[in-house]
């Protein structure tokens, strides 16, 4: 019943949600970036952080450090923390928080299938994959040649099965079609996720939705700048778009049979909360996109922090948490190249 | 005798008074308990939630567990007054409208209490588990928080108070 959650989710949900409550109090703040931003060089760096949350993670890495390390011990910060809620977690939370990394997973499978093409060895693309979105058979993936076999031999057993149901073709793999197969798995999945956050109802389903539909938009536009120019048909472009969302289904329409960023920007112009993100860009620029678009979705997601007893503030702490590791990795990119003037260009803040 | 028409009446004025008394007096404490401890395990779930990063705020928000338990303590005392109340009448006079009227009034009591107190935990409860968080973050809260709960206590005990009056009425016919 919406509006009564208060009675009833602490008895599942109470102690984990007090519990990523207090993760999020750990997420670095404003004055944490601006000392971050102003560092010489990447053992300065290890320095602020071990100030911070990430030092028990940081502490024992021996110089000279390198950027990938950095985020190696950050996301597995990230991992641990996942994993501590996820054995304590009860139905439906537990299924909540595995649907949560079923993203990385598809970009895990995503990642083994385009180093097998261009020939790179399993072991060093294993190294590559997100921790959050490992399954047991991940490493079979670099024997399949096409997409039936990849879907018969390996991901019949996990649980991006249901999803590949609309891309199975007896095709070779090559690079368009694994961004395609990407693509589609990824719509499958936000559907699932979308259906099976309306069906837990109440405040969770309130919160969660808006956030995915501005997911799923925010794909929609970047499938469409992305394909722009490329072999990709219009019917197949249509065919990635999610079936939810605010720019379903008239802006869907708009935005297949746009062919330049300019269309795109006017499609989108006639949507208001959309307006304001490219009212930020000036004509026929799309770099600034990318972070127009992640402030938003951070202002989005911190405001799920303003309701209590609901499952929004998992997923939000969750993405809040990615970003964080994207700032970190863009200031250590920064500092290691000797860029300090570009540093502000991607960082998000949080609070 | 009232209400001899309707069958339904006739039944209704034929169940002894005393039995009304005696599910007043369980309804004050049953449900007064029910209401403190749902109170209670609301705000406890968050409160040792949170304290895993904030461990200072463990004895600040016991205050919250303690109004809650208030509350049950308040049906206990209403239970016991109730139970005082509630004599023997001789068995011609068990139905006078008299006796009846005993019986409804410590019934009346008894549910009065039992309900206020419920929803009184069932707030002081979902309020003490914000406090907990909230103060979690910032502990300038707490004091702003615990005012919004001491107004929710206030509940309960209004609801006593009409309790106590109902039943100080509450006179059996006396014998003879």
């Amino acid at each position: 019943m919406y509006g009564f959650e208060a009675l009833t989710f602490n008895v599942h949900g109470g102690y984990l949600e007090a519990i990523v409550r207090g993760y999020r109090s750990g997420l670095l703040t404003a004055a944490d970036y601006n000392n971050l931003c102003q560092c010489e060089s990447l053992e300065d760096i290890k320095m602020h952080l071990s100030a911070t949350e990430y030092g028990p993670y940081l502490q024992n890495e021996p110089s000279p450090l390198h950027t990938t390390t950095i985020v190696e011990k950050c996301t597995l910060k990230l991992v641990d923390e996942y994993k501590q809620m996820l054995c304590q977690a009860t139905e439906p939370l537990s299924t909540f928080l595995e649907y949560i990394t079923y993203g990385h997973m598809i970009d895990n499978v995503v990642l083994i299938v385009t180093g097998t093409l261009h020939e790179r060895d399993v072991q060093e693309l294993l190294e590559k994959c997100h921790p959050l979105g490992m399954f047991d058979s991940i490493a079979t993936l670099a024997v399949a040649q096409n997409m039936r076999e990849l879907y018969r031999l390996v991901l019949v057993d996990t649980p991006l099965a249901p999803y590949f149901s609309e891309c199975i073709t007896s095709e070779d793999l090559d690079d368009m079609n694994i961004e395609i197969m990407r693509n589609t798995l990824y719509k499958a999945y936000l559907q699932d996720f979308y259906r099976f956050c309306q069906k837990l109802g109440g405040a969770t389903s309130e919160i969660m939705s808006d956030i995915l539909a501005f997911e799923a938009d925010r794909r929609a536009v970047n499938i469409t700048i992305n394909s722009i120019g490329t072999e990709l048909t219009r019917d197949d472009r249509r065919k990635l778009y999610s079936n939810f969302g605010l720019l379903y289904p008239y802006g869907h329409e708009e935005l297949a049979i746009s062919e330049d960023i300019d269309q795109v920007r006017g499609v989108m112009e006639k949507y208001p909360p959309y307006q304001s993100i490219f009212s930020k860009l000036s004509y026929g620029e799309s770099q600034m996109l990318d972070k127009a678009f992640y402030e938003e979705e951070v202002k989005r997601l911190c405001l799920a922090f303003e309701q209590q007893f609901h499952y929004g503030v998992f997923f939000a702490y969750m993405r809040l948490r990615e970003q964080e590791i994207r700032n970190l990795m863009w200031i250590s990119e920064c500092v290691a190249q000797n860029q300090k003037s570009r540093v502000h260009d991607s960082v998000v803040f949080i609070f | 005798m009232v209400g001899s028409s309707s069958s339904w009446s006739t039944a209704l004025v034929r169940i002894s008074p005393y039995t009304f008394a005696a599910i007043g007096i369980a309804i004050s404490i049953g449900v007064s308990v029910l209401g403190a401890a749902w109170g209670i395990y609301i705000t406890g779930s968050s409160l040792i939630g949170a304290a895993i990063k904030a461990p200072r705020i463990t004895s600040k928000n016991l205050i919250s567990v303690i109004f809650c338990e208030a509350v049950a303590i308040y049906g206990v005392i209403v239970a016991i007054i109730l139970q005082t109340k509630l004599e023997s009448v001789p068995s011609s006079k068990i139905y006078d409208p008299e006796s009846l009227r005993a019986g409804y009034a410590i019934f009346a009591s008894g549910i009065i209490v039992g309900f206020a107190n419920l929803v009184c935990g069932l707030c002081v409860g979902i309020i003490g588990s914000s406090c907990a968080l909230s103060d979690a973050q910032n502990s300038s809260l707490f004091v702003k928080i615990l005012v919004i709960e001491i107004f929710g206590s206030a509940l309960g005990l209004f609801g006593v108070i009409v309790g106590i009056i109902m039943s100080a009425q509450a006179t059996w016919p006396s014998k003879g």
